[in-house]
């Protein structure tokens, strides 16, 4: 028996398993991987919503998508969350504990968690994110959400793939507002400010309204753990994706994702080729290291 | 030579009152071999900082000890935390107990009463009556004391998050015997920020227990005041890895919490402070040890004094229960833990415990054979009577390495208090994972050096031995669990639903409001509503708590 | 393998583990013990923490993909939650994953846990070095069998 077979009938069966294997064989970069990817439903896939979700740790980003998922659960709807933590680049290994958070959900077979770690890639996280977002998609989930620390440009990249993204802060924690003014703050489509109940929450919110000055972008604010201001923010998701979709933003933008995707996969093979030629000449490394790398690059081409 | 004034001070002041109302155990002291032993040793001439910092016992800032005669008066309560029986085999057990001239009885509940779940709630598969007694409804207390006078004992509770509503099972118990609430006396543990800390069984989010904790401390202080009504608990910090200081950091640290929030709800610290008590661990570095009581002891003096203003001198002693530390047991050549525990509780003993258990050599195989536990007792009485140890007051006290040990703890104790002051206090640094943080580094670190072999455990990574044969362990009667489902069920279609239906929702109004919430829980109780069903009510009102992610 | 910048190859991991508490004890210390020195060894732990049913467990195993699952018990209920996380795992179709555990087991039961599936057990006192050497074992062959039988 073929097991990509039994993989991809699994998946639109909404087996966990398959799609557990699925996204693996995809975050592995197996030779199968292509043929999971190609076989998805692209109509499921392109009706869900890719929600990424980002902030500095200890803003409370698990408890909040743990709180949509309950939402989103109410709404009959079935979904599906990426979480990614930060490899260890001495070990290679990694602790990735989001789940904690939305153990509640994990029985449920209509919400799907998968942990991913980050593994020190350039632009293959983008790649394994964003393939296991389509195939938690092609299985049915809608939305879709990748959460990520927004700490580090491979995070940040993966944000990306996104349709929409909303950055998350909390008060108290010394977020420098004005510094990430040219960063993530731009990137975003909505703005949440967690533990509104906590002190210094309206100077935050006061602080991120004048510094998104003249953009149209939305400021809510939620209590996670309890359920305050999630109704609202999920409407502010809805509106905001009805709104890209009609007016072409969304296609676009899913366009540039897949762009970005293909050119993150082509670099992290070229870089795999590119370090085998490089070892296999011993060659002395001396002299102008662009003029090196230009040749290095005539050479496999050749 | 003339005694120093300070020292005929004391004795005037506080040993003659003490010797007056409770005399020593014998008339003169002797060593083994004859030699008579002095009732309390000090410097020929007491310096400045021999009379602040060190003292005499029963005096602040009671390094020396709580009382001035110590052991010589009586010694430690033994009291070893057993039940995993049923509250049937259980009532058995204390009535064999009580006729055996024993006071203070200890009740371990079981895992899914300690979280708040009834026995048939699909959480409490596999544990219902494991770690010790079920208890769903008011019901099953009462079979747990049934035939026991609760005005002649002195009831010792293991429970937190849902402490309340066991306390008022307790006083229903009273009632239903004719016991008027101001003659029950015992403790209750109610020491629910060292459950995020380190043991795991909490229920809501720090605030509203902490709510639900000063609640305990108001009802009780009008209604049941003879009640201990928390144990501030260092035990479990430590058993999670940490190290002497965090233990004494964190457990005063939580102590300031507890008592801040008693007094931000208006309560006088004088009123509650002497109900207050601690709870510690001995492990096997004695010196260490006997440092970490003494300093313990000072610190929270000085705290209570200098931060809150206490004024009584029993609301600034520290008065702690201390058990050894389970975790330095091995499964390995399993003997060799008497021996440990024998250190252990000898450490505790020179640092001045109250009240003291021993482990059994089996547990880190099974839950204590009888025939285990009976050493672990045996280990106390050969301590008390045959170490002579007890025959003088803080004997290390005036040791060089002791006594800067001991000033090298507190100091470094109240920095670290310092430092979870400036993190916003103990609940903030819960919510942010700090405290756990620096608990799981000295955890782990400790396990690297026994890894390295830089730490020596005998019998683990040294001194290994090939062993063949199988120690006997203890069994939970399979049969526990149905029948405590069955009795559920069987109280369920008796007691009177729209009581319970009623009582239940009185409770849910309470806690939504500021007002305490005991006298509700208290009325819910006498209707049979289970511990479940109530805290069911508090969950939805509260919210649950979820455990930090971790690193 | 990280190279100087810190970047790491694709390949080469180590396997994905799934570290976590099997029924209502809080004791944590073994667990984070164990996922720590997991991923200093360059295994990626999925950290699910303390109070977990069978169920959870085994439908988080199967959601992560997991090479191996670690579990931690000391309250005693062993004897009756491991063969209902075992169950749960078949029929979730990941009988397949490897389960280790350690905490307070009675050497006497060590036979009968072994004998409904489980790979290791470990008791208190245990080297993390033997510890992370089963891990590698077992993960390792799990993983040649993933991707043979492919």
């Amino acid at each position: 028996m073929n097991e990509i077979d039994d993989i991809l009938r699994g998946i639109r069966r909404k087996d966990p398993r398959a799609i557990g294997r699925a996204i693996s064989i995809v975050e592995e970069g197996d030779q199968r991987a292509g043929e999971i990817l190609q076989i998805l439903d692209e109509e499921t896939v392109q009706k869900a919503t890719i929600m990424g979700i980002t902030g500095s740790p200890g803003v409370g980003k698990s408890t909040l998508v743990d709180q949509l998922i309950a939402y989103y659960r109410r709404q009959g709807l079935r979904i599906g969350i990426v979480a990614i933590d930060p490899s260890s680049p001495i070990s290679g290994g990694a602790f990735l504990g989001d789940r904690i958070r939305m153990m509640r959900h994990t029985i449920d077979r209509d919400v799907l968690i998968r942990s991913m770690a980050t593994r020190g890639r350039l632009g293959g996280l983008c790649a394994a994110a964003g393939a296991a977002a389509r195939i938690m998609a092609g299985s049915g989930c809608n939305p879709v959400i990748v959460e990520t620390v927004g700490i580090g440009q491979a995070e940040v990249d993966v944000v990306s793939l996104a349709d929409i993204t909303v950055l998350v802060f909390a008060p108290g924690l010394g977020d420098d507002i004005q510094a990430m003014k040219a960063g993530l703050i731009e990137m975003a489509d909505i703005l949440v400010v967690n533990k509104a109940d906590c002190p210094g929450a309206d100077a935050l919110v006061m602080e991120i309204e004048s510094v998104i000055q003249g953009r149209n972008c939305p400021v809510c604010r939620t209590i996670a753990p309890e359920t305050a201001g999630i109704e609202e923010l999920a409407a502010v998701i809805r509106d905001m994706d009805q709104k890209k979709r009609q007016n072409g933003q969304f296609a676009q933008n899913r366009q540039k994702a897949r762009e970005s995707e293909v050119l993150d996969w082509a670099v992290e093979m070229m870089r795999i080729k590119l370090k085998n030629q490089l070892k296999s000449q011993s060659r002395q490394i001396k002299g102008d290291p662009r003029m090196i790398a230009r040749k290095l690059i005539e050479e496999i081409s050749r | 030579m003339s005694k120093h004034p300070a020292f005929v001070a004391w004795e005037e002041k506080v040993l003659k009152k003490t010797l007056e109302r409770t005399p020593e155990r014998v008339k003169e002291f002797k060593t083994a071999s004859g030699i008579p032993v002095e009732r309390l040793a000090i410097p020929e001439t007491p310096d400045e900082k021999y009379l602040s910092e060190i003292g005499f016992p029963g005096q602040y800032p009671f390094t020396r000890g709580v009382q001035p005669t110590m052991y010589r008066g009586r010694f430690w309560t033994m009291r070893q935390y057993a039940g995993y029986w049923t509250a049937e085999e259980s009532n058995k057990r204390y009535r064999y107990l009580l006729e055996q001239g024993t006071t203070g009885l200890s009740v371990a509940f079981d895992l899914p009463t300690q979280i708040g779940y009834d026995s048939d709630h699909p959480m409490s598969r596999g544990e219902v009556g494991n770690v010790g007694v079920a208890v769903d409804t008011l019901l099953d207390m009462e079979s747990l004391f049934t035939g026991i006078p609760l005005d002649k004992v002195s009831t010792s509770m293991t429970i937190n998050a849902p402490a309340s509503v066991l306390l008022a099972m307790y006083v229903a118990v009273g009632e239903k015997q004719g016991v008027s609430r101001d003659r029950l006396t015992g403790t209750i543990q109610n020491d629910i920020l060292k459950e995020y800390i380190a043991r795991g069984t909490y229920i809501f989010p720090p605030r509203p227990s902490l709510r639900l904790t000063t609640d305990i401390f108001e009802w009780c202080s009008k209604e049941v005041p003879q009640f201990n009504t928390i144990s501030i608990s260092g035990y479990h910090i430590r058993e999670a890895g940490s190290t002497a200081v965090q233990e004494i950091a964190f457990t005063l640290a939580n102590g300031c919490a507890y008592v801040q929030a008693a007094i931000h709800a208006g309560l006088d610290v004088d009123a509650f402070a002497p109900r207050l008590t601690f709870f510690f661990n001995a492990s096997s570095d004695i010196l260490e040890e006997v440092a970490k009581f003494r300093a313990a002891r000072r610190l929270w003096a000085k705290l209570m004094k200098e931060r809150f203003h206490a004024k009584k001198p029993a609301s600034q002693m520290l008065r702690f229960h201390t058990q050894t530390s389970g975790s330095s047991l091995t499964a390995q050549q399993v003997d060799n833990n008497i021996v440990r525990v024998t250190l252990q509780a000898l450490a505790a003993v020179l640092g001045g415990t109250q009240s003291l258990h021993t482990n059994s050599r089996d547990e880190a195989l099974t839950l204590p054979t009888e025939d285990a536990a009976r050493v672990a007792l045996r280990t106390q009485q050969i301590i008390a009577y045959e170490s002579g140890v007890c025959n003088t007051v803080d004997p290390l006290g005036g040791s060089y390495y002791i006594e800067s040990l001991t000033d090298r703890i507190e100091r470094e104790a109240f920095e670290l208090i310092e430092k979870i002051d400036h993190a916003g206090g103990m609940i903030a640094a819960i919510e942010s994972g700090l405290v756990q943080r620096q608990i799981e580094e000295a955890a782990f670190e400790y396990q690297q050096q026994i890894d390295t072999g830089e730490r020596v455990i005998v019998g683990v990574n040294r001194f290994q031995e090939q062993e063949t044969a199988l120690p006997s362990v203890f069994r939970v009667n399979k049969t526990t669990e149905e029948n405590q489902i069955r009795k559920l069920a069987e109280i369920r279609a008796k007691r009177d639903n729209q009581k319970v239906k009623k009582t239940l929702a009185r409770l849910e109004e309470a806690s939504r409001e500021k007002d305490n919430v005991m006298p509700f829980i208290l009325e819910a109780v006498r209707e049979y509503a289970s511990l479940g069903e109530m805290c069911d009510v508090l969950r939805k009102v509260f919210g649950v708590y979820d455990e930090k992610k971790g690193r | 393998m990280a190279d100087k910048v810190g970047r790491m190859e694709i390949r080469q991991q180590r396997g994905r583990i799934l570290i976590g508490k099997l029924g209502l004890d809080g004791h944590d210390r073994g667990a984070k013990i164990i996922a720590r020195s997991l991923c200093n060894d360059g295994f990626e732990v999925i950290y699910t923490g303390i109070r977990r049913t069978p169920e959870e467990i085994a439908s988080a195993a199967i959601q992560e993909d997991v090479d191996a699952i670690g579990l931690s018990l000391l309250s005693g209920a062993h004897n009756e939650l491991i063969p209902a996380l075992l169950d749960a795992l078949r029929q979730a179709k990941g009988g397949d994953i490897p389960v280790i555990i350690g905490g307070v087991i009675p050497r006497e039961d060590v036979p009968h846990l072994k004998k409904a599936g489980i790979r290791e057990v470990f008791t208190s006192g245990t080297p993390i070095q033997t510890i992370l050497d089963a891990f590698r074992k077992i993960t390792g062959e799990h993983r040649q069998n993933k991707h043979t039988t492919s």
